[in-house]
C-alpha cells in the first residue's frame, strides 16, 4: 500500500544508534554539521529576469537565481528542444533529442550564414591550415580518401542512370532462386 | 560587448584563455544542447571592466583568474563547498552546476575565447591574481589544476599507494603530479600518444605505457601490482577514448552513450578489491555501458565530480607560490584568438607535441 506520510523516527527502535559522522565515507566533504540549511531555503541572490527564452529542467521547481541567455531555441531545432525539455534529465529521449536538435542546428547555422551571403569556410573552420603545416601525410591521406570516394560516387552514379549498361537485373531476376550446385 | 543582466554580474575583458580536453567533447558533438553560435571557453583570465550594483569584493581594474564554475556560494550545495554543483545557476539541468562556454547542458553561458565575458556572481568565483603569479600560472588555476589535484583527492590516497592515471592531458598530469603531494608511492600514467607520455614521465614524474603497445590493459597493470591491482585508479579521459572498437563505435561515432567509456572500463577493472576509482573525465549525459557488476563484486568505492574551483585555490596557490606545482609548464601554445580554429585542430588531432594552448585575444 502506497502511504504519502512521513514515518516518525522516534517509533523506529534504535534508530540513529550508529550513525556517528566520522564513519561517513563521503566525509569531510558533506560538513552536515556547518550547513545552514536542508532544503531550498537559503538566502537566494537576487533574481534575474531572463530577456531571452530559457528551457527549465522539470527537475528544477523554479528558474535559477541566474541563467545563461546565450543562444536561446530558435527554428526547428528550437521546438525539437522544447519539446526534450518535456522529459526530465533521467530520461534518455530528453538527451537524444537534444542531441538529434544539435546536428539540425548546425544545417540551419549554415543555411543562415548562406542566406546572410556570407559562405562557410569550411576547411578553414577546421583547421586545414594547421593540418597542412604540422600533418602533411595526414591531408594527403584524407584528400585523397575525399577524390577516391567522390570517383568512385561518380561512376556508380554514371552507370546506374546511363545507357551504357545493357542490362538491369529487375526484382524478378533477384527473387528467382539460383540453381542448386552441383554434386 | 556583453551586458550586465544581474546585480552580481561582472564584466571581464579577457587576456588569456585556454582550450580544454572537455572543450574537444564539445567540438565533437558529444555533449547535448551545444547550440550553434554559442561561444566556448570555460578557462580564462582577465581584467575587470565593469561590477552590478551587488559587487562588493571586485573592482574595475582588477586583474582576476575565473574559476570555470558558476556558483552562487549560498545555496545547499556551495555552503558544502561542492561549488561545481551549484543549485543557483543552471536552469536546463540540475546535476551539474552552470559552467561558462559550456552548452546549455551546463547552463547556456558564454565562454572566455572571447574578448569579453559576462561573470555572474561576480563576488564568488573569481579571484584576485597576486602580484607574484605569473598570469600563465593563473589561467590553468581556473580548471585543470585544481580538477587534477581534486581527482588525486577523491582517490584518498594513503602513503605509499599505487595510482594509475588513465590520461596524459593536462588534467592527468596534474593529478599524476598532485598523487604524490598525497604521499602516493607509485604513479603510472597510461595514454595512447607517445610525446605525452613523454611530457607525463618528466612532468609527472610518472613511470608512462602507451596503450598501443599493451595488449590487455588490465592484465599488464595486474601483472604490475602483484596481480592484486592499484590501490587508486583515476580516470582524467572522460568520453573522448582511444582504443576500443566497440565503445567508439557506441559512444562517438553514433553518440548513443555518453562518449568511449574505454578509460573507465579499464580503471574499474585494475584498481584493487576495495580500492577507489576517481573520475574526473567529462562524460556526456546520456548513458553508459559500465561494468557495475565488478564495482559490486569488488567493493570499488567510486568518487567523481566536477573540481569545486574556488574551495581549492587557497591551497593550490599556496602550493604554486612554494613551487610544489609549476601549472605554466604545460603550456605548449601560444595563438592568437584569430586562429582559434587552427589551435582546435592542432590540439583534437594532437599535433606539434601540444599539450596545452592558451589563446592570446589581442595577439600578442
Ligand atoms: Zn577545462
Ligand atoms: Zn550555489
Amino acid at each position: 500500500m502506497l502511504t504519502t506520510e512521513l514515518v516518525d523516527t522516534a517509533t523506529i527502535p534504535g534508530w540513529g544508534v550508529d550513525a556517528d559522522p566520522k564513519n561517513n565515507p563521503t566525509y569531510p566533504i558533506r560538513h552536515i554539521e556547518d550547513q545552514q540549511t536542508r532544503g531550498l531555503t537559503w538566502d537566494r541572490p537576487a533574481i534575474q529576469v531572463p530577456d531571452v527564452e530559457v528551457l527549465r529542467s522539470i527537475e528544477h521547481n523554479r528558474l535559477p537565481a541566474v541563467v545563461g541567455t546565450s543562444t536561446p531555441p530558435s527554428g526547428v531545432s528550437g521546438a525539437i528542444r522544447r519539446y526534450a525539455f518535456r522529459r526530465s534529465e533521467s530520461d534518455w529521449w530528453h538527451w537524444l533529442l537534444l542531441m538529434g536538435a544539435d546536428r539540425i542546428n548546425v544545417v540551419e547555422g549554415v543555411v543562415q550564414d548562406v542566406a546572410r551571403g556570407r559562405l562557410p569556410n569550411i576547411p578553414a573552420e577546421m583547421g586545414a591550415r594547421a593540418e597542412w603545416r604540422h600533418n602533411k601525410t595526414g591531408l594527403a591521406r584524407k584528400v585523397g580518401t575525399l577524390i577516391g570516394v567522390g570517383a568512385a560516387l561518380y561512376l556508380a552514379l554514371r552507370r546506374e542512370g546511363g545507357p551504357a549498361i545493357p542490362h538491369t537485373p529487375d526484382l524478378a531476376d533477384a527473387a528467382r532462386p539460383a540453381p542448386p550446385a552441383p554434386l | 560587448m556583453p551586458q550586465i543582466q544581474h546585480p552580481e554580474d561582472a564584466i571581464v575583458r579577457v587576456t588569456r584563455s585556454c582550450i580544454c580536453g572537455s572543450d574537444l567533447h564539445l567540438y565533437h558533438g558529444m555533449v547535448p544542447d551545444t547550440r550553434v553560435g554559442m561561444t566556448f571557453g570555460h578557462e580564462f583570465c582577465g581584467t575587470v571592466e565593469q561590477v552590478g550594483t551587488e559587487v562588493r569584493n571586485l573592482k574595475p581594474g582588477d586583474h582576476v583568474l575565473v574559476p570555470f564554475n558558476i556558483a552562487c556560494g549560498k545555496c545547499h550545495f556551495c555552503q558544502q563547498g561542492l561549488f561545481g554543483n551549484c543549485h543557483e545557476s543552471n536552469a536546463q539541468a540540475t546535476a551539474v552546476g552552470g559552467i561558462f562556454g559550456y552548452s546549455h547542458t551546463a547552463g547556456g553561458y558564454d565562454g572566455g575565447q572571447a574578448q569579453y565575458v559576462r561573470v555572474p556572481y561576480a563576488d564568488v568565483g573569481p579571484t584576485v591574481i597576486p602580484d607574484w603569479m605569473d598570469h600563465d600560472d593563473a589561467v590553468l588555476l581556473t580548471d585543470v589544476v585544481p580538477t587534477g589535484y581534486q581527482a588525486a583527492e577523491m582517490g584518498g590516497i594513503q602513503p605509499g599507494d599505487t595510482v594509475v592515471v588513465f590520461g596524459a592531458g593536462p588534467v592527468g598530469l596534474m593529478a599524476a603530479r598532485s598523487a604524490w603531494l598525497f604521499g602516493a608511492g607509485r604513479v603510472i600514467v597510461i595514454d595512447h600518444v607517445d610525446y605525452r607520455l613523454e611530457f607525463a614521465r618528466v612532468f609527472g614524474p610518472a613511470e608512462v605505457y602507451n596503450v598501443r603497445e599493451i595488449d590487455d590493459m588490465v592484465v599488464f597493470l595486474k601483472k604490475q601490482t602483484d596481480s592484486l591491482g592499484a590501490d587508486v585508479c583515476i580516470d582524467a579521459v572522460g568520453g573522448d577514448a582511444a582504443g576500443n572498437a566497440i565503445q567508439t563505435l557506441l559512444g562517438t561515432k553514433l553518440k548513443l552513450e555518453a562518449g568511449n567509456a574505454i578509460a573507465l572500463h579499464w580503471a574499474i577493472n585494475s584498481v584493487k578489491k576495495g580500492g577507489i576509482v576517481s573520475i574526473v573525465g567529462v562524460y556526456g549525459p546520456t548513458g553508459n555501458i559500465v561494468p557495475i557488476g565488478n564495482v559490486v563484486n569488488k567493493g570499488i568505492t567510486i568518487r567523481a565530480n566536477q573540481a569545486s574551483v574556488k574551495r581549492l585555490l587557497p591551497r593550490l596557490i599556496e602550493h604554486v607560490k612554494a613551487g610544489l606545482i609549476n601549472p605554466k609548464a604545460m603550456i605548449t601554445h601560444r595563438v592568437p584568438l584569430a586562429d582559434i580554429a587552427d589551435a582546435y585542430h592542432i590540439f583534437s588531432a594532437k599535433l606539434d607535441g601540444c599539450i596545452k594552448p592558451v589563446l592570446l585575444p589581442n595577439g600578442q
